[in-house]
């Protein structure tokens, strides 16, 4: 091998260049949005956490409202996306004959390739108009945000647990069948058991998705910073009212305030992804150690 | 199997209705999973038929030439949002692409250690950011500066966000390129950089040809970091440095919109939307395909 | 390298869609109340003088007073007037100038009731308050004995954006309403006691036309073209009107002090629709950029004499003689380098 030259310390130096810029652009939208939102923090300081007003009249700006908003119709999503979406990787993993397996796979990755905002347009002329029928005054809502999220994510579960479950050792699978267990039982006792934190990691990925989510989100939840109980009622989310209000707010402090909602919801999605990732990592090493 | 053979006496004692039991458990669930994919496939058709059925209904030469007409009035379409949406690409690929190619290289070259871990894990985090946060840090590193909305603005938001796929998967497809490929260079004499620039690059170049474009479908249907950056315009919008219309900004404003014209005209954007991120992933797959 | 065909493919193809064009953009954003019109005016001109092109995004009256006030837009729009502490934090002095005046609609989606809604003060600011959660409710009925309205709950509907349509309404129900001015007051966003969120005009107007029960307000083109019902409102004199181009002329004759920034809502003129407003350009009184400021100057006195002529089609009334000719006078004063 020929010795280091400059051209490969050029080379070497400038990928890393452009490699470490990543990290720095992560850093530097965090600074972004924490250093354009001051005014807020020395007003309220962190009690606008837990503050329930929401009044631009008198520059009350209290975030409860989205917080509880964008958690609520992010569950909802899950508890429907979960079951499905493990359905369809269990579907694919263990009975689909490969042909089928892989067009059924392509299928449901394409689900994830419709845009966030075609979503929204079906939402509005279509499941808003069944939500009405089925009894729910608005047809707008938390429930009906829930839905049309829970069909966005619910690719991500499927693919990944599906790649997931693809991680587990043949051995183990075959000394339990060697047992006698059924399939249904080998899936449940050891596929599952040692895919678990990988799931849950695809889980969290689809959260970071849901809790984000914009534009389907706001077109369907129905816009109104409360906190209802009801599932039919209207909600906000936090990425709906910067959508809604962000070229709109007349003050410095309400600009600022939303760029303030912008970094929470920064801040938990880096949390929830970086959950995410540390299980999938962490599955997809336990399965080279077996293996 | 050698436990048969074995005639222990468990194998006769077999307890059948706990068996049977056992066995109906193992059909109803596989049944069930099997009726979660029928359910999401049906999903996806709905949505795919719905969307052809109103679209293509609503599609017409207009819409692929015109430009929008004063708010009521019937008619007109959507030719410059078309080209906005191109030209919006076109600049997140340039932002994007460079980035993440050279990140990439890096990654999988030299990257086997705490840096590209670090890296790695950034590059998965700024994948999980909202868009809508992205149109912040757009907004505010941006538009501020410059003073006004922009294309350049709108690309800049779409090509940070193009930026994690990009750089993963360049290490994805150069991890694949066989040693033996590098290794006949090295034999050639030739120094690291020219064996990762002239043999490795070109070799994984289908590959990383898919990775670009499957990127691009994915942020050609972005819209919320596009709101305050690219903002929207009713004309032809000059070079790149004024407001410029998009599908997805279309397809959003026209949908909420009272107007049943507008809303032909929102399936109709839906639709050629879809269209574009489907042939773009399409050919992705196909490139793929011949790859291996 | 076939990466970099592909670029420089991608490169040429997107820059070879754009011609060259010599033509100025001039971009504007604000208020949606007056979109209808002023796309309508843009049109017009952008065929008289194809070399100027007006873009106008109609973002909510908040949005045209952050965007002119940021300095992001070379002209903003608003039908609720800016505060005093807002004109002093924007960077230059700005005109507010007013191109139409329009009313406030109270809307409707109502299956089976046929004659128009009567609707008085109080129970309008009942209704957005909450306080009267059905429709067949006494107080609605009693407006409108011969209706057989349904036992339903109201649906409310109101702007989710900041807005000069919200201000017009709010700011009438501040007049009519002592609860509403102590619980909510008045501005360009509110914190709405119910109902849920549209944004702007058309996502009003497009809630309600979807929303079986709903109430809503909405510029009057708005349900004009979107064949919406809406409700006649009692006005002071105590005579029930409807929204029209007569009845908000009718409330426009007002004193206008010399920076336009005027309230006409709950005018005491009999023949007025007590939610009229007028709708304002917001231009700085000294343009930097020479050829966008005369542009724009240019603009503003097409405005005032060819097109006011299109008002009326759409529902908005002209501005009245006497208001027009102090407009010009304002207009003269703008200073272009």
């Amino acid at each position: 091998m020929s010795s280091k030259g400059w051209g490969d310390v050029l080379f070497k130096n400038v990928t890393l260049l452009f490699s470490l810029s990543i990290f720095i652009l992560t850093a530097w939208i965090g600074w972004e949005l924490f250093k354009n939102s001051k005014l807020p923090m020395e007003k309220f300081g962190f009690s606008f956490l837990w503050d329930q007003v929401w009044d631009p009249v008198q520059e009350e700006y209290g975030v409860l409202p989205f917080i509880y908003g964008t958690i609520v119709s992010s569950i909802l999503a899950l508890l429907i996306a979960v079951p499905l979406g493990l359905g369809v990787a269990i579907y694919l993993y263990e009975l689909a004959p490969p042909r089928i397996g892989n067009i059924i796979g392509f299928l449901t990755e394409l689900l994830a390739a419709i845009p966030s905002v075609v979503y929204g347009l079906i939402g509005v002329f279509v499941l808003v108009p069944i939500m009405r029928k089925a009894g729910a005054p608005y047809g707008v809502g938390m429930l009906t945000a829930g839905i049309i999220l829970s069909i966005m994510i619910l690719p991500f579960i499927a693919t990944i647990s599906r790649e997931i479950f693809k991680t587990v050792p043949q051995t183990l699978k075959e000394s339990a069948m060697s047992l006698g267990a059924t399939r249904w039982e080998v899936l449940k006792l050891v596929t599952l058991p040692f895919s678990f934190s990988g799931v849950l990691g695809s889980i969290f990925l689809a959260l970071g998705r849901a809790l984000g989510e914009t534009m389907a989100v706001t077109m369907v939840i129905g816009n109104r910073p409360e906190i209802k109980f009801s599932l039919f009622e209207p909600g906000y989310t936090m990425a709906a009212v910067i959508a809604n209000e962000f070229t709109e707010a007349t003050s410095d402090l309400y600009v600022q305030t939303l760029i303030q909602v912008g970094l929470v919801l920064f801040a938990i999605t880096i949390i929830v992804n970086g959950i995410a990732r540390y299980l999938i990592y962490k599955v997809a090493k336990e399965a080279e150690v077996v293996a | 199997m050698s436990a048969q053979t074995l005639a222990a006496p468990s194998y006769y004692e077999i307890d059948l209705p706990h068996y049977r039991k056992r066995q109906a458990v193992n059909w109803a669930a596989f049944l069930l999973t099997g009726v979660c994919a029928a359910l999401t496939i049906s999903i996806l058709f709905f949505i795919l038929g719905y969307l052809v059925y109103h679209g293509f209904s609503s599609l017409n030469w207009d819409f692929f030439t015109k430009l929008p007409k004063p708010v009521g009035e019937l008619g007109g379409g959507m030719a410059n949002a078309i080209v906005g949406t191109f030209k919006l690409l076109g600049l997140a690929t340039l932002v994007g692409v460079p980035v993440g190619f050279l990140g990439g290289v890096y990654l999988s070259e030299y990257g086997h250690n705490k840096i590209g871990f670090m890296v790695r894990y950034a590059a998965d985090i700024l994948n999980g950011v909202p868009s809508i946060v992205m149109g912040i840090f757009a907004y505010t590193v941006v538009v501020l500066p410059m003073g006004h909305f922009s294309a350049l603005a709108g690309g800049f938001a779409l090509g940070v966000m193009m930026i994690p796929i990009a750089v993963r998967s360049t290490e994805e497809f150069l991890r694949v390129v066989p040693h033996s490929v590098r290794e006949a260079g090295f034999a050639l004499g030739l120094p690291e950089w020219k064996v990762i620039s002239f043999i490795v690059i070109p070799t994984a170049a289908k590959g990383l040809i898919t990775g670009i474009l499957l990127d691009l479908a994915r942020v050609a249907g972005e819209t919320a970091p596009l709101l305050f950056t690219a903002f929207g315009n009713r004309f032809w919008a000059n070079g790149w440095m004024e407001p410029i219309a998009s599908l997805p900004v279309m397809i959003y404003t026209y949908a909420i919109a009272p107007y049943d014209d507008w809303h032909r005209q929102s399936w109709a954007a839906a639709l050629v939307l879809m269209m574009l991120v489907f042939i773009t992933s399409l050919t992705a797959r196909i490139l793929l395909r011949e790859r291996r | 390298m076939n990466t970099v065909k592909f670029l420089s493919l991608a490169v040429a193809l997107t820059v070879s869609t754009v011609a060259a064009r010599a033509d100025m953009l001039i971009n504007g954003a604000g208020a949606t109340f007056p979109y209808p019109i002023y796309s309508k005016w843009f049109d017009e001109y952008h065929k008289l003088k194809p070399e100027f092109k007006f873009n106008y995004q109609s973002i909510g009256s908040g949005g045209g007073i952050r965007q002119i006030s940021a300095g992001t837009v070379d002209f903003g729009a608003t039908d609720g007037p800016m505060t005093d502490s807002q004109m002093e934090s924007a960077p230059g002095y700005l005109y507010h100038i007013p191109t139409v005046l329009g009313a406030v609609a109270v809307i409707y989606n109502l299956e089976g009731v046929i004659e128009q809604l009567k609707i008085s003060p109080k129970t309008l600011a009942d209704i957005f308050l909450g306080n009267i959660k059905m429709w067949n409710d006494p107080k609605i009925q009693k407006d409108n004995p011969g209706a057989s309205l349904p036992a339903q709950p109201i649906v409310v509907v109101h702007r989710s954006d900041g807005s000069g349509t919200t201000y017009i309404f709010v700011d009438y129900l501040s007049k009519v309403s002592g609860d509403w001015a102590t619980k909510v007051g008045r501005g360009t966003s509110v914190a709405w006691p119910i109902g849920l969120g549209g944004k702007g005009n058309e996502g009003v107007a497009g809630l309600v036309k979807q929303t079986p029960n709903s109430i809503g307000y909405a510029e009057l083109i708005y349900a004009k073209q979107t064949k919406l019902t809406f409700a006649s409102i009692l006005n002071k004199a105590g005579k029930f009107v409807e929204p029209s181009i007569e009845s908000v002329s009718a409330a426009a004759r007002a004193k206008m002090p010399s920076d336009f920034r005027v309230s006409i809502t709950d005018s005491k003129d009999p023949a007025s629709y007590p939610i009229s407003g007028f709708t304002w350009l917001l231009v700085y009184k000294n343009q930097k950029d020479a050829v966008k400021g005369r542009a724009l100057v240019d603009f503003l006195n097409w405005m005032l004499d060819e097109g006011q002529k299109f008002a009326s089609d759409l529902g908005y009334a002209p501005l009245p003689a006497e208001v027009n000719a102090m407009v010009k006078k304002t207009v003269a004063q703008i200073k272009v380098k």
